[in-house]
């Protein structure tokens, strides 16, 4: 199940690539008093193939990855609880438009920069947007959260409900569509020139590829993907709160990512559900020892797996084959 | 126009006081990111570190205050050595998302650390009789161990630059910043440099911590949420540079300090804008050596 | 999603415990009441508070249930101001735990966020701190035990109007902080003061003393102040002492959060002579006062100090368990509420207190207290009393 920078122009979706979606259609059934959790989880996880496209296939370091999740969670959040906009859709499509229009704006100015000056102006932004969100009480809610949201039922015929069902298939729904988007750009010529991007910046740029367009569209994608995760957890919780452009939440979300694996669609599937579940456990009874025991499975991954879990399968896997040869 | 230089005063003063804490906790990660290119998001927990020693000196250990301060420096410092040898030497050559993602696991881990020997509150700070109250400075009142706080920063700004401009060490060091390779073919051991001037920077993380517990609040949050200043301090100054450090923690603090008393509305705002615009017009900041 | 074996176990656990309530005999019946409240974060002593105040009233009455009734009592931390955690542990406890009873929350932004789940679970919730005026209006499921910040703050404007003339404002950024400084500015100009400036400052540990600095600077006569109590209160006494604007002849006042009773130790000297306006104080000279701190050293220590947040917990579990007595354990939502709407203890450890049938809001005593020194320690002395204060801001908007 290795992607790296594989590419052909018509990818066909494998047998155990639908594997997430039967398990995401048989768990709505199996476990009915989880599906908030439920669409939690496929809501992080199409933040994390979002941060995946720009981290792990473009090579772009970013820790304001918040800034478009919490935009777009503020956009369709404001757009109802400001302007009385109900329409679920029309929610969805404010928030990629705005995320559209902010990945551009500051994809534009910030990807010339590179290593610490990058991550500082990433940073800055989702710094910007959370002081903005903290202070413009009127419109935001500042400290008090945005509250008020009203979400109208999706056809006119499902209700957003106490149990999290219509959420949990709208999410889901959403993060289909996410997940085919991503692959068919990751397999196009265009995903294998990330790749070379991220490998070897200045061979690309020598070969005459258009290097920062390149970069500034996977960025722009990337937010476009992030707002949408944003605007269905406002749509899910029907609140919004300041957390979601925390750099807790962006650090958080890269502990996901690397935790599945980095540069490999299904690892932003695993990381999520892995990281989720195991905090649904364990961190009510024990939040001290929970966030040391993250903290420790970062350091160890980062030293001696870098490729997070999938890595870690996919060695054990070569493993299993040498042995049996 | 008397009141507004009144004002003036006072927001001059409490900026130089947090100026001077930020650049005593953030010059050490200037040094070590020029000098080795490690992106240390963890350079908080050092601080934070030197702050809970200094309380449990003052509380536990009934040590006077100026010992405490002692006492955070060297134990972060040989602490900071410990990590330096046993983690960070291992990632020195690894990219910069590994190190970044490294970094937040350790301040994942120090918070939780800090939250099981000290729990979640503040620590209070316990200072000598002489350091609380006013200070009496030309008709007008200013807190003393603020005053105190701009004193010992200054000192210690004399102090480093003496070190690194004037003694062989300082070269050294100056040396491996500019070409590490020709410092190296020179003679120069890097590895036992880096150790140094990691333990030294950490160390002064550590002091800052400590120094500054009374304004930068300690408590468990601490890395996570002062990191974003401690940063900005280094961009904006420039890496591997004295200098640099120093005006931009003076202009943040000063400038942070008259936002809170004239626009409060605005909060951190105008600060996270102002870097922003810096760093596209000098992405190595102020006083960086290279692009 | 994987499945796993002990998640389906614990979800089948939890539907047998469901059915076996709604199906057993009278006998051995739990009610389950679930309690968000802050234990982590730098906030976490408020949550300390709250839950040893719940527990006490628990284990002191014992035996108020009906015979064979049993509470369940699960706790749920939100690790401080974090509303959409709030409302995500409130829609666990309900559909997860099922709870009859929602009660605790530190914070009115939580309590804003968890107010539509309650109309749409039937799930009464009783506030027990949370003093945001509006929280009540939310939902016809919710009711108070603690307090809103008109109910302070505004007494505490037409007290100061009579002795001051120049007041600036300075109050923690969110909506109880938004509610004190219009609720004193109302009362302050009524009674004929001036307002001189006035400050919002950051609700997450702030640094004091420029927003301090900025109100010496506007030379008023007096300072109000609203900050959400907890350490917090330690932190500003101490800026508004080290920057000296008690020896400018600058007073302090504000509404008991500033001089909670359980820091005032830690304060040193700086906080004697601050007036406030609330409706606790451990110095409060009342029988059920003086038995409620005995049974609380009694049971947490000596050196332990209740507050108003316990009382208010203390008080709401005695909402819930008079609901439940009166329906023989067999609790129904709607009728909880009916009975909760009627409340009323004339011995609160506070004084008397009521809910308003028409608001479900608390009504009670104010006090203004100064702070001074009694013994060798501080204490909130009660010096006036304005009583059956209902919340004021209900009261002039018609809001209900």
């Amino acid at each position: 199940m290795r992607h790296n920078g594989s590419y052909s122009a018509s990818p066909r979706i494998g047998l155990l690539e639908w594997l997430p979606w039967a398990i995401g259609v048989a768990a709505f059934f199996l476990m009915p008093e989880y599906l908030s959790l439920g669409a939690r989880i496929l809501i992080f996880i199409l933040y994390a193939l979002s941060l995946d496209l720009v981290v792990g296939y473009a090579g772009i370091v970013t820790l304001g990855h918040s800034a478009f999740f919490g935009l777009g969670a503020y956009a369709a959040g404001i757009l109802s609880a400001r302007f009385g906009v109900a329409d679920p859709a029309l929610q969805l499509l404010v928030a990629m438009t705005a995320c559209a229009l902010m990945g551009l704006a500051t994809g534009a100015v910030i990807l010339r920069t590179r290593g610490l000056t990058l991550l500082m102006l990433t940073l800055a932004i989702a710094s910007i947007l959370l002081e903005v969100a903290n202070k413009a009480t009127s419109i935001t809610g500042g400290a008090d959260g945005l509250s008020g949201i009203v979400v109208a039922p999706i056809l006119g015929l499902f209700r957003f409900d106490l149990f999290g069902k219509t959420a949990y298939w709208l999410c889901l729904a959403v993060l289909f569509v996410g997940w085919w988007v991503t692959r068919r750009l990751i397999y196009s010529p265009f995903g294998a020139s990330l790749v070379g991007i991220r490998e070897n910046h200045v061979r690309m740029v020598a070969i005459g590829s258009p290097v920062p367009r390149r970069l500034l569209t996977a960025y722009t994608i990337s937010a476009v993907l992030a707002g949408v995760a944003g605007a269905l957890l406002t749509q899910t919780n029907q609140f919004v709160g300041l957390n979601v452009l925390s750099f807790e939440s962006s650090g958080e979300l890269l502990v996901m990512l690397i935790l599945g694996g980095v540069g490999r669609i299904y690892g932003a599937f695993i990381g999520p559900v892995v990281y989720m579940i195991a905090q649904d456990m364990l961190a009510k009874q024990f939040p001290e020892y929970w966030s040391l025991g993250i903290g420790l499975l970062l350091v160890i991954i980062v030293l001696f797996a870098r490729d997070g879990i999938l890595g870690i399968i996919d060695r054990l896997v070569a493993l299993t084959r040498k042995e049996a040869r | 126009m008397q009141e507004f230089l009144a004002s003036l005063v006072s927001v001059a003063f409490h900026g130089v006081a947090y100026g001077m804490i930020l650049y005593v906790i953030s010059v050490g990660l200037s040094v070590t990111m020029g000098l080795m290119g490690f992106a240390n998001l963890a350079h908080g927990v050092f601080a934070m570190a030197g702050g809970y020693i200094l309380t449990t000196s003052l509380d536990h250990w009934g040590l006077p205050f100026p010992a405490a301060l002692a006492v955070a420096f060297v134990l972060v410092a040989a602490g900071s050595v410990v990590l330096e040898r046993l983690l960070y030497a291992r990632l020195y050559a690894a990219g910069e998302l590994a190190q970044v993602l490294f970094t937040i696991g350790l301040i994942f881990m120090a918070t939780a650390i800090a939250r099981l020997i000290y729990g979640t509150l503040q620590q209070p700070v316990h200072l000598p009789e002489g350091m609380k109250g006013q200070f009496d400075l030309l008709g007008r009142d200013f807190p003393a161990y603020r005053v105190f706080i701009i004193l010992f920063g200054a000192a210690l700004v004399a102090g480093l630059w003496f070190g690194v401009e004037r003694t062989r060490f300082g070269a050294m060091v100056r040396a491996a910043v500019d070409n590490r390779a020709m410092a190296q073919s020179i003679g120069i051991d890097t590895q036992k440099l880096f150790m140094a001037t990691f333990a030294l920077g950490s160390g002064l993380a550590g002091l800052g911590g400590a120094l500054g517990a009374e304004i930068i609040a300690i408590q468990p949050s601490y890395p996570f949420e002062h990191l974003v200043y401690f940063l900005i301090v280094v961009a904006v100054g420039g890496l591997g540079t004295l200098r640099g450090p120093f005006v931009a923690a003076l202009v943040i603090g000063i400038a942070d300090t008259a936002c809170k008393y004239w626009v409060p509305q605005f909060g951190a705002f105008l600060i996270y804008v102002a870097t922003i615009l810096l760093l596209l017009w000098r992405p190595a900041g102020l006083f960086g050596r290279t692009a | 999603m994987k499945r796993m074996p002990k998640t389906l176990r614990v979800a089948a656990a939890s539907v047998a415990t469901c059915l076996a309530a709604c199906l057993a005999p009278v006998h051995a019946q739990t009610v389950k009441v679930g309690f968000i409240t802050t234990y982590s974060g730098p906030m976490a002593t408020l949550g300390d508070s709250m839950e040893k105040g719940a527990r006490l009233y628990m284990k002191l009455n014992a035996d108020k249930l009906p015979p064979g009734v049993k509470v369940d009592f699960i706790t749920r931390d939100d690790g401080g101001p974090n509303p959409d955690k709030g409302k995500q542990l409130a829609q666990e406890l309900i559909v997860r735990d099922r709870v009859q009873f929602l009660a605790g929350v530190v914070w009115t932004p939580s309590a804003i966020a968890i107010a539509p789940l309650m109309s749409e679970a039937k799930v009464p919730f009783v506030v027990m701190n949370a003093g945001g005026s509006v929280v009540t209006t939310m939902s016809p499921y919710i009711v108070r035990s603690s307090f809103t910040l008109w109910q302070s703050a505004y007494p505490m404007g037409q007290w100061a109007a009579k002795k001051y003339k120049r007041a600036y404002i300075a109050v923690s950024d969110y909506a109880p902080g938004h509610d004190s400084e219009a609720a004193f500015e109302r009362g302050f100009t009524s009674g004929g003061g001036e307002i001189v400036g006035k400050v919002r400052m950051p609700v997450g540990n702030p640094d004091f003393v420029p927003f301090m600095q900025r109100a010496k600077d506007a030379k008023p006569d007096i300072v109000f102040s609203f900050i959400p109590g907890g350490p917090q209160s330690t932190q500003i006494m101490k800026a508004f002492g080290d920057l000296g604007l008690a020896k400018a002849g600058i007073k302090f006042v504000g509404t008991g959060d500033i001089v909670s009773d359980e820091e005032l130790p830690n304060m040193g000297d700086a906080p004697i002579g601050v007036v406030s306006a609330h409706h606790y104080s451990t110095a409060g000279d009342r029988p059920a006062n003086k038995a409620f701190l005995a049974a609380w050293k009694k049971e947490y220590g000596a050196k332990s100090i209740p507050n108003f947040l316990a009382v208010a917990s203390y008080d709401g579990m005695d909402m819930i368990y008079t609901a439940i007595r009166e329906q023989a354990g067999k609790v129904d939502a709607d009728r909880s509420m009916a009975i909760m709407r009627e409340y009323r203890n004339p011995n609160s450890p506070r004084g008397p207190i009521a809910i308003d049938p028409e608001t479900r809001d608390i009504v009670q005593n104010e006090y203004i207290r100064e702070t001074r020194k009694v013994g060798s320690e501080l204490a909130n002395v009660e010096i006036d009393t304005i009583p059956a204060v209902k919340d004021f801001w209900k009261e002039f908007n018609g809001k209900k």
